[in-house]
């Protein structure tokens, strides 16, 4: 018998933090998966953000830098350009790349930055107790909006990969989700493009991914996947919207 | 034939492979780890394929296939 799948070596031995049901940890797994895949690992650096995803230096068998809140993307720049033949890539939730690190974000895809960035979006801050997020689904229950967002006070949930779709700068824009195996496997090539568009110096690449937080939308992890593909997935539509396969 | 094996102490009983699994051969045991989590398992292995799908979803990765 042989072994068909196993713990990428990439991905540091170790029990995860995250909530059960958290799609973080299937997310991490895939970007450890690529790190493998492509044979990067011995010259990867990442940027980990504040969040659930802070822990990225203990997880990542790779060298980790961990940035100011929302400024990963700034952080990232500054390592490319230092050592432009290594890969780079940011890790960062909705509450960082598209809260407080919204100009990082913006401006490092306007410049064309040579870094991948890994945007999860579960619409809510996840590690501080399930706030409102800017991506927080109109009429979603959190801690600071007990009655649901209310469009016409708070605006409305911000697609990031649609804004940054539209900057010159940007090479390879594209959503994907991993509630459940289809969408996993869909999500799986789209990390691959992104991975190879830094690789082949093509430019910026940043890959959305929709994800679940059980805990924090006070679901169990079942009816938490169903959210994804009910409510968010209609209004946060799956695929690639900039520079597809070659 | 394919043979899943669980890690059983890394196993936090979210379901996602129970989900995942296309023959719904997989549930949530009764049995507690000793992180106090119900872990996941197999009853009827002569019937799984190995295709991996369980182990693709699950965040932790508990699950290895041989096949």
């Amino acid at each position: 018998m042989k072994q068909t799948f196993k713990r990428p070596k990439a991905l540091v031995d170790i029990p995860s933090h995250f909530c059960p049901g958290c799609h973080h940890g299937i997310i991490h797994r895939l970007v450890a998966e690529c790190i493998d895949l492509y044979g990067v690992r011995e010259k990867t650096i990442g940027v980990a953000s504040v969040g659930c995803s802070v822990f990225l230096y203990d997880y990542f068998n790779a060298d980790v830098v961990e940035a100011p809140h929302g400024r990963a993307p700034a952080v990232a720049t500054g390592v490319k350009r230092a050592r432009p033949d290594n890969f780079v890539f940011t890790y960062q939730g909705d509450g960082d790349l598209a809260a407080i690190g919204t100009a990082e974000i913006i401006h490092a895809a306007n410049r064309g930055e040579q870094i991948t960035v890994i945007f999860v979006n579960n619409t809510v801050f996840g590690m501080t107790g399930g706030q409102m997020a800017p991506t927080t689904m109109s009429g979603q229950e959190t801690t600071t909006t007990p009655f649901g967002r209310d469009l016409k006070t708070n605006g409305f949930p911000i697609k990031m990969s649609e804004l940054l779709t539209e900057l010159p700068g940007s090479t390879f824009v594209a959503r994907a989700a991993v509630n459940n195996s289809k969408n996993l496997m869909k999500a799986k090539k789209l990390l691959k493009r992104a991975f190879e568009v830094q690789i082949n110096g093509e430019g910026f690449s940043f890959v959305e991914f929709l994800s679940a937080c059980p805990t924090n939308w006070k679901m169990t992890p079942k009816q938490a996947t169903e959210r994804v593909q009910e409510e968010m997935i209609p209004y946060f539509p799956l695929g690639v919207f900039k520079g597809g396969q070659e | 034939m394919a043979m899943i094996k669980f890690r059983r102490e890394r196993c936090k009983g979210c379901g996602l492979c129970v989900l995942a699994c296309p023959k719904n051969l997989l549930m949530v045991s009764s049995k507690i780890n000793r992180s106090g989590y119900p872990v996941a398992k197999i009853d009827d292995m002569k019937s799984c394929t190995g295709c991996a799908l369980c182990a693709e979803m699950c965040p932790d990765v508990v699950i290895t296939v041989f096949k």
